[in-house]
């Protein structure tokens, strides 16, 4: 199981890394969203994978049996998506405000704020 | 516990009733107050440290290392204060700097959270906790470096948020993978845990975490969005950004790579030695080839990160102090050059030193005023900037790596090339329309509030300058707790609540 997200992440990171090599800023976001799933997913696999072992303890234990998966990278995970999102959503929002006033998506034209010499 | 939450509460509260003042005159005074109550925060911080050693704190009651810990050692102690300086200073600025429209879209609260997201990367002893206050950082960084929406500023911010984010997704990723690893989070378990682990897995581990944190940090060769936006927001943004945010990541990389991953140090610690020396080499050729005011002070930040960044790579006791000293330093002279930028800006009419000019004539206080942080920047005598070089100039020679030392004192040498760019052209030549730029152009308010930082900050490049034993003594003492950190570690582990 944990191969198979490994894979997986291997997978989303080329993809992501693919996109984010385009000059088009608007495919540059789709890269990042990309790879901060992937981001995700590593979390997630760090904690181990284990289906049907859900981590309950006993009651009058302390701890939960051996071999279940750790429960905080979840929790981790969790805040990382939060934070992740709201991180894009400003700047897709940014990308959209330069669109409106650049008049260009195409990075190599963004030579406002660095003119040509 | 206390003493830590002190300065993250002042600046919070600050920020939620700049942000309801905002639409009043209040909201500015209200960004002052936060700051100020910061720095004397920060002040009893320190000298409780100094006295009795690191202390720590246990959030939510869970002892470490299962819950979050908020710890201080000597070297948090001295950035908090450090921080609470150039808020303050950077805060009255603001007062004649920041036009109403802008304050209006809520400033001063992004100005306090993004102090507050500082103070609480320099304080936290977790390292997820890290990558939260970094995340606070960042996005209030992004709404102040966005603010005004000007054609440059919105360029500026998409490479500024994009390149942020691949570094933040690198640290979140080495977060995972050494959790992984390691089965726990706070930094001071993970001395021993990375100690115990597979060596090789945790020099991969370190290598992210060294690309994530150089990219915050703006080394070579990954500091491209450094001088593509620092010239862009108003002064005393740029003043805070440039005095503070590069140096939480260089403050991460000491932290991790003196505390965490010292598992393989001829590895990490001689690859960032090149690094480093290629960061000043670099960095103060890009600054050569500029003539913007705030551009050429964009690479000489990337140059200065190189000294510190070098400092840490050394890792003797004298290279750490240095790097330390370094930090003082250069924090609060960084941030003094860019308030003077805006100050030649608003009287002389841009910030190009070819179509500016004549400031010296018409204000020849300012002129000084630029002199005193321009040649400490440079490393002259008796002038802190000197004493900082030359600390780490010993330390080199030392270990007798001779080609570090000789580009320690080249690159201080283009500094000076690049400072004489800047008097030459924007203070000494006339100025190109005819025109005499006079700081009477100004109100009286205005007035005082652009100068009276710029001199205060000036003072105290001056005090490390002619009487640098005391701070010297206290770089001491952090680069000591950096390389033998158990008391930081028994402040931690040791209390049990």
């Amino acid at each position: 199981m944990e191969t198979l997200l490994a894979l997986m992440v291997g997978a989303l990171i080329a993809a992501a890394v693919y996109l984010m090599l385009a000059r088009n800023v608007l495919r540059f976001l789709f890269g990042l969203i990309l790879i901060s799933n992937a981001a995700n997913l590593v979390i997630f696999g760090s904690g181990g994978l284990t289906p049907e072992a859900p981590p309950l303890i006993a009651y009058g234990a302390s701890a939960p049996p051996g071999g279940v998966a750790n429960a905080l990278p979840q929790a981790l995970v969790l805040t990382a998506i939060v934070i992740g999102f709201g991180l894009f959503a400003f700047a897709l929002v940014l990308v959209y405000r330069g669109y409106q006033n650049l008049g260009t998506l195409d990075s190599e034209e963004m030579r406002i704020a660095e003119p040509r010499e | 516990m206390i003493l830590l939450t002190a300065p993250l509460i002042a600046t919070f509260v600050a920020a939620v009733l700049a942000f309801l003042f905002r639409r009043n005159r209040e909201g500015r005074w209200i960004s002052v107050a936060g700051s100020a109550v910061h720095l004397g925060a920060g002040l009893a911080l320190l000298f409780e440290v100094m006295g009795n050693g690191p202390i720590a704190a246990q959030m939510g009651g869970w002892p470490a290392p299962f819950g979050i810990t908020l710890v201080a050692d000597t070297l948090s102690a001295v950035m908090v204060v450090i921080t609470g300086i150039t808020a303050l200073a950077v805060s009255i600025y603001a007062v004649a700097d920041i036009g109403e429209e802008i304050e209006e879209l809520g400033y001063h609260a992004l100005f306090q959270v993004l102090i507050a997201g500082v103070t609480g990367a320099f304080l936290t002893g977790d390292l997820f906790n890290l990558y939260v206050w970094f995340e606070v950082m960042l996005i209030s960084s992004f709404g102040l470096l966005a603010m005004g929406g000007s054609r440059a500023q919105l360029d500026a911010g998409i490479k500024y948020v994009t390149l942020n984010l691949i570094s933040t997704i690198l640290f979140l990723s080495a977060i995972g993978l050494l959790y992984g690893a390691t089965g726990t989070l706070n930094l001071a378990d993970l001395r021993g845990a990375v100690a115990e682990a597979d060596p090789g897995l945790m020099t991969v581990i370190a290598g992210l975490f060294l690309v994530g944190f150089g990219i915050k940090a703006g080394v070579f060769p990954l500091f491209f969005w450094l001088p593509a936006s620092y010239h862009t927001p108003s002064f005393a943004v740029s003043a805070v950004f440039a005095g503070l945010l590069t140096k939480v990541g260089v403050y991460a990389l000491i932290r991790m790579f003196t505390l965490v991953f010292v598992h393989d140090v001829g590895f990490t610690h001689q690859l960032m030695l090149w690094v480093a020396v290629a960061t000043m080499v670099v960095g103060v050729l890009g600054a050569a080839a500029q003539t913007d005011f705030r551009r050429i002070l964009s690479f000489h930040i990337i140059s200065q990160i190189g000294y510190m960044v070098l400092g840490l790579a050394l890792l003797t006791p004298l290279a750490m102090a240095g790097a330390v000293f370094y930090l003082v330093h250069h924090i609060v002279v960084k941030a003094n050059l860019f308030l003077v930028a805006g100050v030649a800006d608003r009287i002389a009419g841009g910030t190009d030193v070819d179509r500016i000019g004549g400031l010296y004539k018409g204000a020849p206080l300012l002129g000084f005023l630029f002199l005193i942080p321009a040649f400490s920047l440079a490393g002259f005598p008796p002038l802190s900037g000197f004493w900082a070089k030359y600390v780490l100039l010993q330390a080199s020679m030392d270990l007798s790596m001779w080609i570090v030392a000789f580009f320690i004192l080249a690159v201080g040498l283009m500094t000076i090339y690049s400072m004489t760019k800047i008097w030459g052209r924007a203070f000494w030549k006339p100025h190109p329309a005819g025109t005499v730029p006079r700081l009477s152009q100004l109100s009286a308010a205005d007035r005082f509030a652009f100068l009276f930082p710029i001199a205060g900050l000036a003072l105290w490049t001056i005090v490390i300058g002619v009487w640098p034993e005391p701070f010297f003594a206290l770089a001491e003492q952090a680069a000591a707790e950096l390389l033998d950190p158990t008391p930081y570690l028994d402040a931690v582990l040791g209390v049990s609540e």
